[in-house]
């Protein structure tokens, strides 16, 4: 019989998350760890992040996105990370297979420990519900940004905001590098939520101006976006009549924050904290269904990548200690193959110390039929571990076999068991 | 020359201390507000001649992608990313590239590299 593959560790999703989470895991003694990411290389989002400010707390270094993931994208592979690319994970079950579609069909992967590590996705218009008609020209920010900096093209020219988060700061700057105009950045909040040294240079620098306590009433425009009705809100969020403002454009960027990607957790029977939207988790950054293990912003959204990183070691680190303590544990047991004459063996697996306890009775069935006296014989190659005779063996009727304590030794000692069912 | 204040918010790291500088035209005369000692180096560079990181991207053949993310070796002065980003839209790299590779050399008239964010494996 084939035996299937087995991996200690797979590991869904090679952002910075799950890139340190494989390298962790191998280094903490997991054998076969195997990234599965949907996208033709390993990365993630921090491809199109190509700002720098990555890896200040990490190295000491500031390093654009794609660098940072470089760095650990050459450490993975070094260390003998396995990877499936262009791989789409379907379903993850609590007994840990993966089922992933690929290009050339479906594959049924098995592993000892799971990583999740999808990382988050963007708050929609929807899930804001922005009045107004639905012309084209409403974009995520970190859609734009994949636009932008990776597939090279510009989602429009006029620009309009809304919210000062990390990535809508730094998407203003990114698109005013590109020639754009961007007219305003809305935040319905009192306070910058992004990080003020991006104020500084990515709207500072440019003279984009921000206005706090402010949103976007409504979308103006048929087919395409034509302006956005600012307004200001007071501390309910309710608009303050008599204060809106029409902001001619032709895109608004929506930068209203990330949630946390758990849709194939819940698939696998992991709980989910409606307060993070991500996984409940031990200090292991293991869920509540053992083996499964999250790493990063799927957990919780992060500030910075180097603390997704370290959260990928930790959940890499338990991971493989779960995997290597279930091989501990396969270790300790002895397939029971059928040989001569036998149809099907119960128990298949025996525990090489289960003879400390009791004797072991193994229960089966014969192919053909024996009509004279015939010996039931565990055997261990051709050294027979426990032998029983009988007075005839038949398909239809049950044989029986106990091991006895006194083959400790002997079953100790062994590394495959066979039963056998012959004329004596 | 009169004692003037300005108030400027460090961005060496993401903690962005707000400095208050004050200074006499360009001579710093006291700073207040840094936690450490690389806000007093920001201070003096702000005032005098403000500089940034500038990341941006290149067109690229025969890659994997149709752009390469790349960044300056060393911040530039703030008055000349326009021109610099004005120059690297002339430039067209050939893939495969490895991350660090030079794709300009001594841009805006400095001696900073304009270099490669990342690998780019050929098609």
């Amino acid at each position: 019989m084939m035996t299937k593959k087995k991996w200690d560790v797979i590991v869904i999703g090679s952002g910075p998350g799950g890139l340190a989470a494989a390298i962790e895991a191998k280094k903490s003694g997991a054998q076969d760890v195997l990234i599965v990411e949907r996208d033709v290389e390993l990365g993630g989002i921090l491809l199109q992040c190509i700002h720098n400010g990555f890896g200040l707390e990490l190295f000491g270094e500031d390093m654009p996105g794609p660098t940072y993931a470089q760095t650990f994208i050459d450490e993975a592979l070094e260390l003998g990370v396995e990877t499936r690319l262009d791989t789409m994970v379907m379903d993850v079950t609590p007994m840990r297979q993966v089922y992933v579609t690929k290009r050339d069909g479906f594959e049924e992967l098995e592993a000892r420990a799971v990583v999740l590590a999808m990382g988050c996705r963007e708050r929609t218009r929807p899930q804001i519900r922005i009045p107004g008609t639905r012309p084209a020209g409403v974009y995520m920010a970190g859609l734009a940004q994949q636009f932008v900096n990776i597939e090279g093209w510009m989602p429009g020219e006029r620009f309009v905001i809304l919210g000062s988060g990390d990535i809508g700061m730094i998407m203003a700057r990114r698109l005013t590098f590109e020639g754009a105009k961007v007219e305003r950045v809305l935040e319905v909040m009192p306070y910058l939520t992004g990080l003020m040294r991006n104020y500084v240079q990515c709207l500072l620098d440019f003279d984009i101006p921000l206005e706090l306590e402010h949103t976007v009433g409504r979308i103006i425009g048929h087919d395409r976006v034509e302006a956005v009705e600012a307004v200001q809100v007071d501390k309910d969020w309710k608009a303050v009549p008599g204060s809106e403002e029409i902001i001619p454009c032709d895109t608004l960027l929506l930068s209203v924050g990330l949630i946390p990607e758990n849709e194939l957790s819940r698939r696998a029977g992991v709980a989910i904290d409606p307060v993070t939207g991500g996984p409940y988790v031990n200090e292991d950054m293991e869920t509540n269904i053992p083996g499964i293990f999250a790493a990063g912003n799927v957990v919780h959204v992060y500030d910075l990548v180097d603390w997704v990183t370290e959260a990928g070691y930790v959940a890499g680190c338990g991971a493989a200690k779960f995997a290597i303590e279930q091989r501990k544990h396969i270790d300790r047991e002895l397939p029971v193959d059928t040989g001569e004459n036998v149809h099907h063996v119960i128990p298949h697996r025996l525990r090489k110390d289960a003879l400390v306890e009791r004797d072991v009775q193994l229960q089966m069935r014969v192919t053909r039929p024996i009509e004279e006296r015939v010996s039931v014989e565990l055997v261990d190659g051709q050294e027979v571990v426990a032998r029983q005779g009988a007075r005839y063996a038949r398909p239809g009727e049950m044989v029986t076999l106990t091991v006895p304590q006194k083959a400790y030794d002997a079953v100790n000692k062994a590394e495959r068991l066979s039963v056998r069912v012959r004329e004596r | 020359m009169a004692k003037e204040t300005t108030e400027l918010i460090c961005i060496t790291c993401p903690m962005g201390c707000t400095l208050d500088v004050t200074h006499e035209g360009d001579t710093i005369v006291d700073i207040e507000g840094n936690t450490c000692k690389r806000g007093e180096d920001y201070a003096k560079e702000e005032l005098t001649n403000p500089q940034r990181m500038v990341t941006t991207t290149v067109r690229v053949a025969g890659g994997l992608h149709p752009l390469m993310p790349v960044y300056t070796s060393a911040p530039i002065p703030k008055a000349r990313i326009f021109d610099l980003l004005a120059d690297i839209r002339k430039v067209e790299i050939q893939a495969p590239i490895r991350v660090g590779d030079v794709v300009l050399e001594d841009v805006v008239d400095t001696d900073v590299d304009v270099l490669a964010s990342r690998d780019m494996p050929a098609t």
